[in-house]
This record gives C-alpha cells, structure tokens and sequence, in this order.
C-alpha cells in the first residue's frame, strides 16, 4: 500500500497547490503507517524534485517522456503509477490539473472520488472527508466505499510542511502513447512574477465602485506592494474592465486566501459564496449599508478614491519598516 | 454533427442553503431550481449556435427525477431539439457518468458537453469520467469551440494562461466562461419546448461509489470591526498584529 500524489508543476516549478497536496499525503501516509509516492511530469530539474522530500515525500516518480497537459495521456500516467505502487490513496490538487485528470482516473479505476476537499479525512473506517458545496455556502461530509479513495484537496486549505530530508527520484516513462489530443499553441497571460489568483495568499479585489478600468491603477499597486493577487466581482469582468480569469464568485473562482480585501464590491451572494471561505475579509465601501460589512472582519465606510491612496502610503509604510 | 449536452439542476444562486433531517438533506422548500449556468450559458448555447452554422442536432440528457422536468423545458425553449431524461436519483457522480455514457453510446453523439462544474457539489467530474468510461479524448475548462468538419479547434483555460487545442469528434468537452454568451428564451421558444420530445428513460444498473452522510454550515462572522476611513496605518496594524495575515 502507499499513499500517490500528483504534482503539477509550471515553467520548471513545481507549483504552491502541488506542495500543499504533498504535505497532506504525506501526513496521511504517515497515520496510515505507509509511504508517500509523488507523481509528477514535464522538465523539472532533479533537485527541485528531490526538494519535495521536505514536504514529507519518500519518493518521487518523474515521468521526462510527456511535458504537456494531455488529459488522455496522464490518465494512462496515473493508472501505471496506482499499479505501480499499489496505491490505495490518490491525491491530486483541486486545480485545472487535478479537476480533469482525477475523474477521469476514478472512472477508470471504479475508486471514489471527494473532488475539492478542505481538511483531513474526519475518519479512515469508513473513509470519510469533508468538501465545500454550494460554491462555498456550506460544507459536507462524504465517505468513500471502495477499496481505493481519491481526493483533490482545494488550494489553501492546509499549511505546507518543511520537515524532511531530500526525496528519492526516479524516472518514470511508461508507454503512453495516445494521439488523439494535440495542442497546437499556448498562450501566458500576465508577466513574470505574475501571482495566480488560485494560489495567492493575499488578493486584492475591486468591483463597479471602482467607476472605470482607468482607476484600477491603484489597486494594482497596492497588490503589488503587498504581494498580492487581483481579482474582481463579475460585471467587471462581464463588461471587459477586467481580465475573466480574475472573475471570482459562484460563477468564477472559488478562492480561500488568508486575507480578501473587497473595494467597491457590495457584497451579493453569489460574489460571497466564491469568496467567504478567506480567512480575513476587509470590505472598503461608502455605503455603511453594503451587504458586505456582514461577511466582513474589518470594514473601513468610505469613499475609495479617498481611502485607497491612503492605505497604499500605509502600506508602503509598513513594508519599509518590515 | 450530433451533439449531446448533459444539463444539471441547481438552486438558484441566490438560495439561502439550509439543511433537514438532522442535517443529512438540502432543504429544498421555497427553493427555485435553475439549469445550472455553465450547462445552460455555455455548453448548450455554443452547441446551438454550431448546430446552426452548420447543421445537425442538439440532445439535452438529465439524470434525475420527474421534478428535472421544468428545467429540461427551459433548456429545450432555449433550442435544443429533444430531451432525454434517465430516471433515477443523481447522488453519485459516477452513477450518473455511468448513466449518461450509456446513453452516448447506444446514440452515437460526436460531441458531449457539459458545464464545467454544477454551483451546487462543485464537483467538476462527471465530464471527465465520461470520458474515461468511454474512451474519448476530454478537454476541461473550454473557453472557446470551433469546428471545421469533424475536427474541433478549442481554447482550454490553464494556470497562467490559455492552450490551443485540436481534437476529432467524438470527444468530451466541459464548458467555461467565454464558450457562448447566455441566450434568454423567446416566447416563440418557450411554445415550441410544449410538443418538443422530453423522453424518459430507465436506469442501467450502476453502483455509487460515494456518498453525503451530513451537511453544515460555515461559522457565522463575528461583528465587523470598522476603523475610521482617516486611520489606514490602523488598518494595516490590525492585519499585522492582530489578524496576523500580512
Ligand atoms: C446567476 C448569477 C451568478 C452570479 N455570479 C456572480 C459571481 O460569480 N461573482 C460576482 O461577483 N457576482 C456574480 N453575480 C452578480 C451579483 O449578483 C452582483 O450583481 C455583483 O456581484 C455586483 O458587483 P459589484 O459589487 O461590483 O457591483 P454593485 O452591486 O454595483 O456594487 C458596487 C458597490 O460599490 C460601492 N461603491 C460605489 N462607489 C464607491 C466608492 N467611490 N467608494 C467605495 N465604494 C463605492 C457601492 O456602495 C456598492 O456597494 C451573479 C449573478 C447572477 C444572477
Ligand atoms: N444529474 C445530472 N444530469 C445531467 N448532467 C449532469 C448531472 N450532474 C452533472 N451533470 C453535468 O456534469 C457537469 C459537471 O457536474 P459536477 O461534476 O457535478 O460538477 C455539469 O455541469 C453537467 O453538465
């Protein structure tokens, strides 16, 4: 038996989300008394795989051969790897990744799949783990009956670990084969350095008080200044002020950063529930009456053309003396 | 083409969430149900509108009871030609993969769609697991669709950016943002959904591989602690030292 864990990785790194899952298998290798297996796959230096021992990784399958998201092809990835370790806990990120290939593999395998869960399993007989529903309404408690279990953990939902010593590594390149699926081009948004709103720790959010995406400068620079992710309420996005991928809500991303900060957005529902699961929320609007400042830890009631040059001084302020 | 896309019902999005029975079920009394929006804005309008460029037929499948039946209307006012219902209960993921794909293959459809995730369990997985229990290529989060023939041309969402994809019918694709842009059902539409075929089907046989044993609800938020719009260096102490967040 062994605990498998899929890492994606970017441009070369393995990603945030990635190092997160492998904290959580590794943890739960550990109470079950077996081994953690990393799976991962594309151009990755030897080190920064080995590193992943010290998220708690025994050992680390790279697969060289395949270096693109071809859903089909990682399938077949995935199935070699649970034969190949014997895996009976397979444990993917809840991200672009993990949302396609761990369906896919459960289907396969007939093994029960929690997609999107937030903690630690509640209980191992029977299996039991609890998720988000209701785009961040509520939560539930799931069991898994069959023999093998699948999860993908939701981004931000535990600490990573800094414990071990450097991981095994060894190649892993099956024959997989599968043409059907080609792709043709990729395009990056953003710069370098660019934070992805999934991962971010800290986001920066703004909605139709903000006026016009002329005014979106300073909410940029305070992002920046405090290493933080942008994001938006949807009829920004909708009326093309912002990018759609900085969309968050029922109808965008989910996301759970340690801090949300909220200017001009009123606080509907459907913007809430992509967003209450942040550990601190700080709502800036001038209307005291905002539904927001009901979801909120902190509420400034002002207008934010006049709060946010100040807060950005504030800030920069802090940074400097930190 | 033949184009089959799976539609799902979901509370409306402004559904206060509440549970019964001890909290084992989702309280549904007063609850409006929608088709959910990925299903009905992107998937079905985009298999629309290519069925209208260049022919074909678009089937919308459910799989759940007779209460399914008003929103599989809605979807047919939209456009869709026919609809399928498989009359069994939707708590398993993988049941109603296994539902749907049975269907699939029995009428031999060239594209299935289906929302990227329902807004109700988030799940994000009876596309994929089509696929698999089929065989066919999946593309995840499609942002936009062409077809030329019988090849697709797609746009995929990735972390940091967007992938060009190619793929040949048959083939699962989940559907994002951007695929379409929502249509509003006319009357003309709403009439013509009346007599339009809504078929109901029994179930295969099929195991569930997991289940909801209860439900809850996040901690209610304290209240909120206001600073004076003049004091933003109090702002950022607070986040610091108390909250301990920057
Ligand atoms: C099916 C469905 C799905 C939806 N999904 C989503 C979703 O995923 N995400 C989402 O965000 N929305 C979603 N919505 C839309 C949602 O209902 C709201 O309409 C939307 O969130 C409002 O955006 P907003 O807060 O930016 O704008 P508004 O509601 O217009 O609010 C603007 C706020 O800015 C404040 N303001 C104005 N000027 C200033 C100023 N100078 N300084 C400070 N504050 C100011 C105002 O007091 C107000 O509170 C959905 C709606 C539907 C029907
Ligand atoms: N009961 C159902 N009947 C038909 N299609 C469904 C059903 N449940 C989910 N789907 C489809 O699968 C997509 C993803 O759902 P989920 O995996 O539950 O997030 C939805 O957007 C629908 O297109």
């Amino acid at each position: 038996m062994s605990v498998l864990i899929f890492a994606d990785s970017f441009n070369g790194k393995i990603v945030k989300s990635a190092h997160e899952a492998v904290s959580y298998g590794s943890k739960i290798a550990k109470d079950k008394g077996t081994d953690a297996v990393v799976l991962t796959y594309g151009d990755i230096a030897e080190a920064e795989l080995a590193d992943l021992g010290k998220n708690g990784a025994d050992k680390v399958l790279h697969c060289s051969s395949l270096n693109q998201m071809l859903p089909n092809n990682l399938l077949k990835l995935a199935e070699e790897a649970v034969a190949s370790t014997n895996a009976d806990i397979v444990i993917f990120s809840f991200d672009n990744t993990g949302k396609t290939i761990a369906p896919m593999l459960s289907a396969k395998l007939k093994a029960g799949l929690v997609p999107g869960v937030i903690d630690f399993p509640s209980s191992y007989e029977p299996f039991t783990i609890k998720k988000n529903v209701f785009s961040g309404k509520a939560f539930a408690e799931y069991t898994i009956s069959t023999p093998t279990k699948i999860i993908s953990l939701l981004p931000n939902s535990v600490p990573v670990n800094q414990v071990g010593a450097a991981a095994a590594v060894e190649a892993f390149n099956p024959n997989l084969a599968d043409s059907r699926i080609s792709i043709k081009e990729v395009k990056a948004k953003g710069g370098d350095g660019q934070i992805l709103l999934a991962e971010a720790e800290l986001v920066v959010s703004a909605g139709r008080g903000m006026k016009g995406p002329e005014n979106w400068g300073i909410v940029e620079e305070i992002a920046k200044e405090l290493g933080a992710g942008t994001a938006c309420s949807r009829p920004v996005a909708d009326i093309g002020w912002r990018p759609h991928h900085e969309h968050v809500g029922q109808t965008g991303f989910a996301i759970r950063p340690n801090l949300y900060i909220a200017i001009g957005i009123s606080g509907a529902i459907q913007h809430l529930a992509g967003v209450n699961g942040s550990k601190v929320i700080v709502v800036i609007n001038k209307d005291p009456e905002a539904p927001f400042f009901k979801a909120a830890d902190y509420g400034i009631v002002g207008d934010a053309f006049e709060v946010l040059p100040r807060l950005l001084e504030s800030v920069k302020k802090f940074k400097a003396a930190s | 083409m033949k184009y089959l896309v799976c539609i799902s019902k979901v509370p409306d999005t402004t559904t206060k969430i509440t549970f019964s029975d001890n909290d084992t079920k989702f309280n549904e009394s007063g609850v409006q149900f929608i088709v959910n929006p990925y299903d009905e804005w992107y998937a079905l309008v985009r298999a629309l509108e290519l069925k209208e460029k260049f022919g074909g037929s678009v089937t919308i499948i459910n799989v759940g009871g007779a209460d399914c039946d008003p929103i599989l209307r809605k979807a047919l006012a939209i456009g869709a030609d026919d609809a399928v219902r498989i009359n069994t209960n939707d708590s398993d993921a993988y049941n109603v993969a296994n539902q749907i794909s049975n269907f699939a293959k029995e009428n031999a459809f060239d594209v299935i769609l289906t929302g990227k995730e329902t807004i109700n369990y988030n799940g994000a997985q009876v596309g994929g697991m089509i696929a698999a229990i089929l065989d066919y290529p999946y593309v995840s989060q499609a942002s936009k669709l062409e077809m030329e023939g019988n090849t697709a041309t797609i746009d995929r969402d990735i972390q940091g950016g967007t992938e060009v994809i190619s793929v040949d019918a048959p083939f699962v694709l989940s559907a994002a943002k951007g695929l379409a842009e929502q249509r509003i059902p006319n009357m003309r539409g709403i009439m013509a959904a009346r007599t339009k075929p809504l078929k109901v089907v029994e179930p295969i046989d099929s195991e569930n591989l997991t289940s909801v044993i209860s439900y809850s609800l996040p901690a209610e938020k304290g209240q909120v602690k206001l600073i004076d719009p003049e004091n933003t260096d109090e702002l950022v102490n607070l986040l610091h030292n108390e909250a301990k967040v920057i």
